[in-house]
């Protein structure tokens, strides 16, 4: 038997491959049992939901820590870049009520704004360098700061550390590229519900 | 294995065969994970780690099981095997025992495990003859040029990000030139060391 396979190359080429292939596969499949890691996969569902912009709103170092805390029975409506639909999203999975964005952890802006700094009044502390989530805020101590305007999602944490307040959030204004068609407002009845859900409408 | 020869492997690896500038070899790596400073530390960890292990394991199985079955002509596939399920082993292994360095370098290790500068070292260590530690020093210093320039290059694409470019070079293009000039300025090196 031996004597025939490494007489025809091709066999011996076969029988080489498929035995490393069926070793590293039984090493893998040995490693995938013996190295399991346990893991909670309501927090990496929750994390998943999440809008992972990292910006700490909620009062946590970033978005899976605030899944984890999820978990560990925090309330659902701290995420204010995720809005409505992300607590919307997270109550469906979790089976609870859905409640409106806390007003503690500032309101739901529809309007994307970007952090501004007014350079002339700038005095190069890097209060708001160390605050920016995003490393969108380029300057050095005792010189002037900027933002990078494309770098900046509006999560204006950087306000509050200012000594001079010297940072404004400005709205941006739509370009032709960054134009959206606004989405239309959800209608929650449909014309049979009229007078039963809405008398004022009806009338 | 003079230290004479140690330092010309590694001088060689590093500046003169750079695998990125000189051979070519890892360029998607170089291009893509080449915009943050921290992600490109973490790459070049990631690249370091594999580079030598891989080096490590394909000469273990080029020399113990396909030179002696003459099987040389299945290096390729073989190797691709290899590095594949070593590297896969070692994420789940870490995964369980350090989850620190599986944070820090985790996300990256897939990312390597099938580049081409990773098959690249573990080929031209068969195709120089290089022993064992050769070899792995080869992987070694190869994987070092690779974070060298990686990090280099990173950090360069961060003050690009952040200077005025003329619209029609802005973003990829500009990075491209930069890679460029840079492979030039590499090929200044040549002759320096022979390996």
């Amino acid at each position: 038997m031996l004597e025939f396979i490494s007489q025809h190359t091709i066999l011996t080429a076969l029988v080489a491959l498929v035995s490393l292939s069926v070793l590293f596969g039984a090493i893998l499949g040995f490693a995938a049992v013996r190295y399991k890691v346990e893991r909670n996969p309501i927090v990496d569902q929750i994390d998943h939901i999440l809008p992972q912009t990292q910006c700490g709103q909620c009062g946590y170092p970033g978005c899976h820590p605030y899944a984890q805390a999820i978990v560990d029975g925090d309330a659902i409506n701290k995420c204010p870049p995720g809005g409505q639909n992300t607590i919307n999203a997270l109550a469906d999975l979790l089976d609870v009520e859905a409640p409106s964005l806390n007003i503690e952890h500032r309101e739901e802006s529809t309007i994307k704004k970007v952090a501004f700094i007014r350079e002339a009044e700038c005095i190069g502390c890097t209060k708001c360098i160390l605050a920016c989530p995003m490393d969108a805020i380029l300057g050095a101590a005792k010189q002037m700061h900027t933002v990078i305007a494309d770098e900046c999602t509006g999560c204006d944490l950087c306000v509050e550390p200012c000594p001079v307040d010297c940072i404004d959030m400005i709205p941006v204004e739509p370009t032709i590229q960054s134009w959206k068609w606004e989405l239309p407002t959800p209608i929650t009845f449909i014309a049979s519900d009229k007078d039963v859900l809405s008398p004022e409408i009806a009338a | 294995m003079s230290i004479n020869e140690f330092f010309i492997i590694l001088l060689s690896t590093v500046f003169v065969n750079n695998f990125v500038l000189v051979q070519f070899l890892g360029l998607c790596p170089f291009m893509g994970v080449s915009n943050k400073v921290e992600s490109a530390i973490g790459m070049s960890g990631a690249t370091t780690f594999v580079m030598t292990l891989a080096s490590i394991c394909t000469y273990l199985v080029n020399h113990w099981i396909l030179a002696p079955l003459g099987l040389e002509y299945l290096r390729t596939i073989a190797f691709i095997l290899v590095i594949a399920a070593v590297v896969q082993f070692v994420k789940m292994f870490m995964e369980k025992t350090s989850p620190l360095l599986y944070r820090v370098l985790g996300v990256f290790l897939p990312l390597i495990t099938v580049n081409c500068a990773v098959l690249g070292v573990a080929l031209l260590n068969t195709q120089k003859a290089h022993n064992f530690f050769e070899s792995t020093l080869y992987g070694f210093g190869g994987a070092l040029g690779f974070s060298t320039v990686l990090i280099l290059f990173s950090a360069m694409r961060e003050r690009l990000a952040a200077s005025d470019v003329p619209l029609p070079f802005k973003g990829a293009a500009i990075g491209m030139i930069t890679a460029g000039l840079m492979s030039l300025a590499f090929m200044g090196f040549a002759g320096l060391a022979n390996q």
